[in-house]
């Protein structure tokens, strides 16, 4: 018995650096992994924190309107009503944490005007669409509709 | 002086009545942690689309992009514009640049066509979860497929598992990146850029833990579809009058 | 109109996500895989005419193995977070768990079958030798010179059981492989059950090819005569491997072509198109159909030793050529076709970067220089066999 264990015991050095090994990626672990993983699921909790602190750039409408009134009222008696401010005027939430510091750039207004309206078959028949070659005989939109409340 | 085990005991029991006390003491007096104004529990967030409503103007894909640093070529958000013939015929599809800058002059056609917006469709079973190596990937408690870019390795084996084309690699952090579902300002209270920006109200973020959210009638008035329903991810963006035909 | 783009893709569809090294891969470990299938035939199956092999096999499996992480690493965005693997694996991602069938494969199996087998020699050079040599060998012994015939018995005991596991071992090594790709059901070229047994077969068909290849090389180096019973005999396994890999790759194509889904059409297309020069010509015909034929004919007719040797060298490389071009028609096909089903993306390949061709070849070449220094640390050939030095 015991010279059979004798002829064995090479088979325990592999055996305890495979021991070995593993406790020391035991120790590694512990001390490795993010504390937060596994709060929720299989994912670092502390990430949730990091996405919901990403800047903001869209102020959002109700936040132009605080302030625009004028513009606020002449939008909500037209078709423009539901259209976001930013939508035509870029993010603008800078602007509105200090207005005198960042004045928002005026859009190219052909540009910006055909890119909703301007005719097209997959747009739903229903919303107004132009040919603008066409219609306009080279004007600028803004040449006769006034963007806030395009109606004339 | 000699010691009994009653000794002990007696010593002990008396310690432990203190430490409890203590502790009790603590709990009471001890400032409370100020409640946390967003409690995930309370949301399970989706989109509802209406393609009748969609012009194809971009505003979504341009919101997304300045919202979210999004980098040029790569998509969080992109319009499809289709035109589809009778039959079973492919249909005609096309996204230039997503439709950052909307869609060109178009050519005249007698084809059914219309516009097909997508997104990340924050799938509840999702594939692309399912095959992270190492969980930077994930479904939050409130439902948004979110990307840790801290712990992301950047092997792409998720968007090789999404359906829906939906993911890239960052080409700066390279990790992977995606919608996601503008995380830092619906937990504000806000709306996702894109469908803050959309001027028809084609696209709306939509709140199924809220009972008073429009997406309950959305959903019980009309016919809706998600894509590609046969890939049973639980996609949670619903498209109302979705054509057949929508890849 | 994108430049390589036919047709309508997502936009995100465009670029490839998963480049050359990532067909780098599976080849590699198919190696592996295949290399060590070939070394248990001798050891569990008894198949006595591969002995002079054995050895061979087992440590062409080890520098390969050693290799196939590298293309992985090279992939990676964050390489460094790789070992998030290990410490946080996603239990339902077949790739997290891959990193564990790889770790059991490398040390339980491989190193201590390698190390069983060489112990006696190991432990006689760490007795002969001098200087730094002496130091390796004695580390090699991991402190035990007890090479009696009993720990011998018991040494040829153990190998005998863990070649045995082995078996299976090198099986989840590479169906695992397959298994990565097959699972994904948003790809319809690559989802599919037999994904992990066609890897499997084709690992062991590329696996025993080389292992043949590198047997003759070998013995033409060193001047000593090839084992002629022995190379029959391997190329017979090959054979009959290689009859039930095409038959699983037909009856894809067929099942696929018969049920004509929804993907069929562009995939079709693809195949046609794009695939035509690596999957019809290179992968089909000259690298399945051509060897079958070549290997065939040496069951049926008897030819002359210089004759099968010729034979057995063309069959060999236009295997593993042929295997290379399936693993890229698998992970590079399943990328040049759009999941709308609408259009197809071109593959580009640079030069010098980090996923570029010339680290691929590099990658490619660098279990060679590790074999050679293995086959110098760890002969091959017994004692009494190096009669020729």
């Amino acid at each position: 018995m015991r010279s059979s264990l004798r002829d064995a015991g090479h088979l325990i050095r592999p055996a305890v650096l495979l021991v070995v090994g593993l406790a020391v990626f035991l120790v590694i672990r512990a001390a490795v992994v993010p504390k937060s993983f596994g709060t929720y699921g299989h994912y670092r909790a502390a990430f949730l924190d990091t996405a919901r602190a990403k800047p903001i750039h869209y102020a959002g409408q109700d936040v132009c309107v605080s302030c625009h009134d004028a513009e606020a009222t002449m939008r909500a008696a037209g078709k423009h009503a539901k259209v976001a401010c930013e939508a035509c005027h870029g993010p603008q939430a800078q602007h509105a944490d200090d207005p005198s510091a960042l004045k928002p750039k005026l859009p190219d207004v052909a540009t910006l005007c055909a890119r909703c309206h301007e005719k097209d078959p997959a747009k739903p028949k229903t919303f107004p669409q132009v040919v603008t070659a066409e219609h306009s005989g080279g004007m600028a939109c803004n040449d006769c509709h006034k963007p806030h409340n395009p109606h004339l | 002086m000699e010691m009994t085990r009653r000794d002990l005991f007696r010593i002990g029991g008396k310690l432990l009545v203190l430490a409890s006390a203590g502790a009790t003491l603590e709990q009471i007096t001890g400032a409370e942690p100020a409640p946390e104004a967003y409690r995930m529990a309370d949301h399970w967030w989706g989109m509802i689309i209406d393609i009748d409503k969609c012009i194809g103007c971009g505003s979504c894909v341009r919101a997304c992009s300045n919202e979210n640093q999004v980098p040029t070529g790569y998509f969080r958000t992109w319009v499809e514009r289709y035109e589809v013939p009778e039959g079973y015929g492919n249909p005609i599809v096309t996204s230039p640049d997503g439709a950052i800058n909307g869609f060109p002059l178009p050519k005249p056609t007698n084809l059914k066509a219309f516009f097909v917006p997508k997104l990340c469709n924050h799938c509840a079973d999702s594939p692309c979860t399912q095959v992270c190596p190492v969980g930077a990937t994930f479904v939050s408690p409130d439902g948004v497929v979110l990307v840790d870019k801290e712990y992301c390795l950047g092997c792409r084996y998720c968007v090789q598992a999404c359906p829906y084309g939906c993911r890239y690699l960052h080409p700066e952090t390279e990790t992977v990146d995606k919608c996601t579902l503008c995380y830092h300002r619906i937990t504000k209270g806000l709306t996702t850029a894109c469908c803050e920006n959309c001027p028809t109200q084609a696209r709306q973020l939509v709140d199924f833990k809220n009972p008073k959210d429009p997406v309950h009638e959305f959903l019980r008035n009309n016919k809706v579809s998600v894509l590609k329903p046969q890939m049973a991810t639980e996609a949670k963006v619903y498209y109302k009058d979705l054509d057949g035909a929508v890849r | 109109m994108i430049p390589g783009v036919d047709g309508f893709m997502y936009p995100n569809e465009v670029e490839l996500q998963w480049s050359i090294l990532i067909v780098l891969y599976p080849f590699i470990t198919g190696l592996v895989a295949g290399a060590f299938i070939l070394a248990s035939l001798e050891r569990v199956f008894k198949v006595e005419a591969v002995k002079p092999t054995y050895r061979l096999a087992l440590l062409t499996a080890l520098s390969f193995l050693l290799v196939a992480p590298l293309p992985l690493q090279l992939h990676l965005g964050h390489p460094e977070r790789s070992f998030e693997m290990y410490l946080t694996p996603h239990t339902s991602s077949a790739m997290a768990m891959f990193g564990f069938v790889y770790l059991w494969y490398l040390t339980v199996v491989l190193l201590l079958e390698i190390w069983l087998d060489y112990r006696a020699d190991i432990v006689r050079m760490s007795q002969t030798t001098t200087g730094i040599t002496r130091l390796i060998y004695k580390t090699l012994t991991l402190g035990s010179d007890n090479v009696s015939p009993a720990a011998l018995r018991i040494d040829d005991k153990v190998g005998y059981v863990i070649t045995v596991i082995g078996i299976p071992s090198a099986f989840m090594l590479h169906g695992y492989v397959g298994f990565i790709f097959g699972s994904i059901k948003a790809n319809p070229w690559w989802s599919s059950p037999l994904m992990p047994v066609v890897f499997l077969f084709s690992a062991m068909v590329s696996g025993i090819a080389a292992v043949l290849l590198l047997y003759m090389a070998a013995m033409k180096i060193k001047k000593l005569p090839i084992d002629m019973r022995c190379i029959d005999t391997i190329s017979k396994y090959m054979f009959y491997t290689f009859v039930i890999d095409f038959t699983l790759e037909m009856l894809d194509l067929v099942h696929r072509t018969y049920e004509a889904d929804e993907s069929f059409r562009s995939l079709d297309f693809m195949v046609h198109t794009r695939l035509w020069g690596s999957h019809v010509l290179l992968q089909i015909v000259a690298g399945t159909a051509v060897p079958l034929i070549l290997l065939a004919a040496t069951q049926l007719r008897r030819f002359s030793e210089a004759a099968r040797k010729v034979i057995y060298v063309i069959a060999c490389s236009l295997t593993l050529i042929g295997i290379f071009a399936m693993r890229w028609n698998v992970v590079i096909g399943g990328q040049l076709f759009s999941k709308s089903f609408l259009g197809y993306t071109t593959y580009k390949m640079d030069l010098v970067t980090r996923e570029g061709l010339l680290p691929a070849i590099a990658l490619m070449l660098l279990p060679f220089p590790i074999f050679f220094v293995l086959i110098k640390l760890l002969p091959p050939w017994r004692h009494n066999e190096a009669s020729g030095d």
